[in-house]
């Protein structure tokens, strides 16, 4: 019954919004409107099991002492702040549990919430997404070698995107005249874009398409039980 | 004289940071061409009557902000220029905040632009694409209220607004999922409401195959570049356009280190040889 439950439960579930697709009418309408309701009031549960799962994951690192788990306090801490400062005096113009805090929001020039949003955690990400540029430069003067064919025309359309894609590539082939302007770098850039670039996106996507009609009937009938933990 | 790697690593990254870093201090000014990706979206906004109301979704998180943050304040501002009222929502939770910092920013420009009335932040909703469904059936129920606890029915430009099909176009300034693709598959293909947006450079060449000529995406904002052109296109001189240089420059050596590279590797391929 653990077992069958969960599968005759996916089962209906799947059945009536893959009908509702077809009839888009009552019943069916108002079940699939249901059972969306539902589908966001689980997911903000799963917002909350990643928080608990947070604190479990890096209090067991600390406790234990394992390598770097001063990194998993830091993350801690903030977590903590962040989450301590939104309850007690709230973010932008929602109110917290002790008010909008006139006092600290006016020395801080924002609400402590926002302030730590804007001056810590804004930055802070966006510095870190950065610094790909730098593992980017390093990996094309490592990496970018022309070994054969394959890699050899993997640098020519590179090079093209590349310099397509920036305002050099204007400047370099814009004196072009209008019959060669084929060759004017960001048309061709899109070029490459348009057609091999998208034919063959759109082949990996009808494959993801097909494959994701695949797995989704395996689960709806029963054959794919992966998800109901337990079993190798 | 032999560079280990650790030093080869060091040079490439402080040469970097000066490309990227002076441009920035001293704007070149270079001019950007305009795709047709980037006009579509123009001519989507541009050709859309009057007082319509319109949804930006903000599907992303400061990490991407350098890249989509340019396209959302130029999308409002074109938005408000045509007098369209912009509903900000966002499938991602720290969207809220990026789509108040779009408008603050816009706002320095038209301070007539008024809360409820020209614009208004849904704020997040989780649950991605069952969201937009939802949305498709019935916003209020979705968005009982906005971020600033005011009850949807007392905001008054979404007096007219009930389900997606009420509004004029909806772009998804997107870093992943769910984003753009979530609205295309539910809001264009089911409801018929033209889908454009915007993406990081890298994610671009993915959504490139929907600009077709089903109309399943209206043009595609792609990166830095896709937002300093649509600045281009509007008249704005914004972030994007003076971020444009040190992005070109950067590229440019990224391109003179791939020559290094190659260089080194095809020296040591003949010293072995001989």
């Amino acid at each position: 019954m653990k077992r069958s439950l969960p599968l005759i439960l996916a089962f209906l579930v799947g059945f009536v919004v893959i009908l509702s697709e077809f009839i888009p009418h009552r019943p069916f309408n108002q079940i699939v409107s249901t059972l969306e309701q539902w589908f966001m009031i689980i997911s903000g549960f799963a917002i909350l099991l990643g928080q608990i799962s947070l604190i479990r994951m890096n209090t067991h690192k600390i406790v234990n002492k394992l390598p770097d788990w001063q990194y998993y306090l830091a993350g801690l801490i903030s977590f903590a702040l962040m989450l301590i400062f939104g309850i007690l005096w709230g973010m932008q113009e929602t109110p917290g549990l002790l008010g909008s805090g006139e006092g600290i929001s006016s020395w801080l020039g924002a609400k402590p919430f926002d302030y730590l949003f804007t001056n810590a955690y804004m930055p802070l990400s966006a510095t870190l997404f950065s610094l790909l540029a730098f593992f980017i430069a390093s990996a094309a003067y490592r990496a970018f070698i022309i070994r054969g064919l394959e890699s050899n025309l993997l640098m020519i359309t590179a090079v093209i995107v590349i310099i397509g894609r920036t305002s050099i590539g204007t400047m370099l082939t814009g004196w072009l005249p209008e019959s060669m302007q084929f060759w004017h770098f960001p048309i061709l850039a899109d070029f490459i874009m348009e057609y091999p670039n998208s034919a063959a996106q759109r082949a990996i996507l009808i494959s993801a398409g097909l494959g994701i009609v695949g797995s989704s009937l395996r689960i709806i009938l029963g054959i794919e039980r992966s998800y109901l933990g337990g079993e190798k | 004289m032999k560079l280990t790697a650790i030093v080869e690593r060091r040079i490439i990254y402080s040469v970097l940071l000066l490309a990227v870093a002076l441009p920035l201090i001293f704007p070149i000014g270079w001019t950007t061409e305009v795709s047709d990706y980037t006009r579509i979206v123009y001519e989507l906004v541009e050709t859309t009557p009057e007082d319509k109301v319109v949804i930006v979704s903000f599907d992303y998180d400061p990490s991407t902000m350098t890249e989509l943050q340019p396209m959302a304040e130029a999308m409002i501002e074109h938005a408000w220029k045509r007098n369209q009222k912009v509903i900000a929502t966002a499938l991602w939770p720290m969207g809220v905040q990026m789509a108040e910092q779009a408008f603050t920013k816009v706002l320095l420009d038209y301070p007539e632009k008024k809360r409820g009335e020209d614009f208004v932040n849904l704020g997040y909703k989780v649950g991605g694409m069952v969201t937009v469904q939802a949305m498709g059936r019935n916003l209020m129920e979705v968005y009982p209220t906005d971020n600033q606890n005011t009850a949807y029915q007392d905001i008054p430009m979404l007096k007219n607004v009930r389900r997606l099909k009420d509004v004029a176009w909806i772009s998804s300034l997107s870093s992943g999922v769910p984003g753009i693709k979530e609205w295309m598959m539910v809001a264009r293909d089911n409801y018929q409401v033209p889908v454009t947006g915007g993406c990081t450079a890298i994610s671009a060449p993915g959504f490139f195959p929907y600009v077709n000529e089903q109309r399943q995406l209206y043009g595609l904002l792609g990166g830095l570049k896709g937002a300093s052109e649509y600045e281009s296109l509007i008249g704005r001189l914004g972030s994007a356009t003076t971020k444009m240089d040190a992005q070109s420059i950067a590229h440019l050596l990224i391109l003179v280190f791939i020559g290094l590279g190659n260089y080194r590797a095809f020296r040591n391929k003949r010293r072995q040889n001989s």
